[in-house]
């Protein structure tokens, strides 16, 4: 009798402490990555939306461009980043990631938010609150 | 097969190094932060060495606000009403209070009251970098002294060694204490401190300090190494004064009283 009650109690646990695993085939939805929004009146007027260096590389490695641009802009005064494609950028968070990205919340938060990360740019950086108002 | 504690060591080592080796190959992004490289602006200057003349002939009451405005403005600096946690890049202070060491009790009122447009000197052998433990404060190739916010502590060494009363430190989230928030200069954040950056955002595209811009000749600002520079001239042909000489600390302002 004994037992078989720590074996059931040994399942639930199991089954509870495995719950952000199994939930994510029983509703696909719960895990799964958010949608970020490029809807903004600066990425709608280009006629290929392009970021300052492919998307695959900035979705895994814009921290670390942001990181080296800080360095780059604020100690070295180097302020224009020339990208793979030749294509060059004024290095700045404020003046040049969020002219495009005007949409806080619907962009950098939510990814954010799903991967439980908490950058402190907004410390200082003054995100855009309104669509397009980091002009 | 028996194991002793030769071959497991032997085999131990082996596992560990093969595994590393896996694991630094496998992710390029340790080499490499970046997949670009950087460029100079069009009109930055790279070889000069910034310093300023401030004529006090010409600058009165009503151009010393638009400096202060423009500059606290555009850099986002909170205007809190409290000696004690008030916050400034530039303001205006008494001839007492800038040259101690040249005041006597028989000089004219005329000098005495005068507002003299007051800022971080920039000085050429800076204290404040010197104390500053994590490099936040340095002095870059043009002999700007400025602040990587993203480093600073708040530990306040360089307001005590700082000899001009330069620095400000955020007692008070900033953010609450501005009208308006200019989007494209950061602000700062509760717990660091601040100072003038003699506009090097500005220098770094080749335009000039905003206090510059708008003095109106009350200002005159360039390469202090170029003897043919409007700023060496300047100096060269008035009699100049400069903050506290005998520190040793080489400021790069100088005053026409």
């Amino acid at each position: 009798m004994k037992k078989t009650n720590m074996i059931i109690g040994l399942v639930i646990f199991a089954v509870l402490v495995t719950v952000p695993f199994w939930s994510s085939f029983v509703s696909p939805a719960n895990g799964a990555a958010p949608e970020v929004s490029l809807d903004t009146p600066a990425i709608n007027q280009m006629a290929e939306p392009k970021c300052v260096e492919d998307v695959e590389w900035m979705r895994a490695h814009h921290m670390d461009l942001l990181n080296d641009w800080k360095v780059e802009v604020v100690r070295e005064g180097t302020r224009v980043y020339v990208a793979a494609d030749g294509t060059e950028h004024l290095a700045s968070l404020q003046n040049t990631c969020f002219e495009c990205h005007s949409n806080y919340e619907d962009f950098c938060l939510k990814c954010h938010t799903y991967s439980n990360v908490n950058p402190t740019c907004w410390d200082c950086h003054v995100e855009p609150t309104v669509v397009g108002g980091a002009n | 097969m028996e194991m002793n504690r030769r071959k497991f060591l032997k085999l131990g080592t082996a596992a560990v190094a093969g595994l590393g080796v896996a694991a630094a190959s496998s992710n390029p992004a340790v080499a490499a932060a970046v997949n670009g490289s950087y460029k100079e602006s069009a009109g930055k200057k790279s070889d000069v060495t910034w310093g300023m003349v401030i004529d006090m002939k010409k600058m009165d009451e009503a151009t010393l606000n638009k400096c202060v405005e423009a500059c606290h403005k555009f850099h986002n600096v909170p205007n809190i009403d409290s000696k004690k946690d008030e916050v400034k890049w530039i303001w205006g202070e008494t001839f007492e209070h800038l040259f101690l060491d040249e005041v006597h009790d028989k000089m004219g009122d005329k000098y005495k009251d005068m507002n003299f447009m007051t800022i971080c000197n920039h000085c050429a052998e800076p204290v404040c970098v010197r104390v500053c433990p994590v490099k936040a404060t340095f002095m870059n190739a043009q002999g700007v002294v400025g602040m990587d916010m993203h480093r600073c502590i708040g530990c306040r060494n360089c307001m005590a060694a700082c000899p001009y009363g330069a620095r400000s430190f955020n007692y008070k989230n900033p953010r609450l204490y501005l009208d308006e928030i200019n989007p494209s200069y950061p602000t700062r954040m509760k717990g660091v401190v601040e100072k003038c950056n003699f506009c090097s955002e500005r220098l770094a595209v080749g335009e000039l300090p905003l206090c510059v811009e708008e003095a109106g000749g009350a200002i005159i600002f360039g390469d202090i190494n170029d003897p043919n520079s409007a700023v060496s001239k300047a100096i060269a042909d008035n009699f100049t004064l400069q903050r506290r000489t005998n520190l040793g600390t080489k400021p790069k302002v100088y005053y026409i009283v």
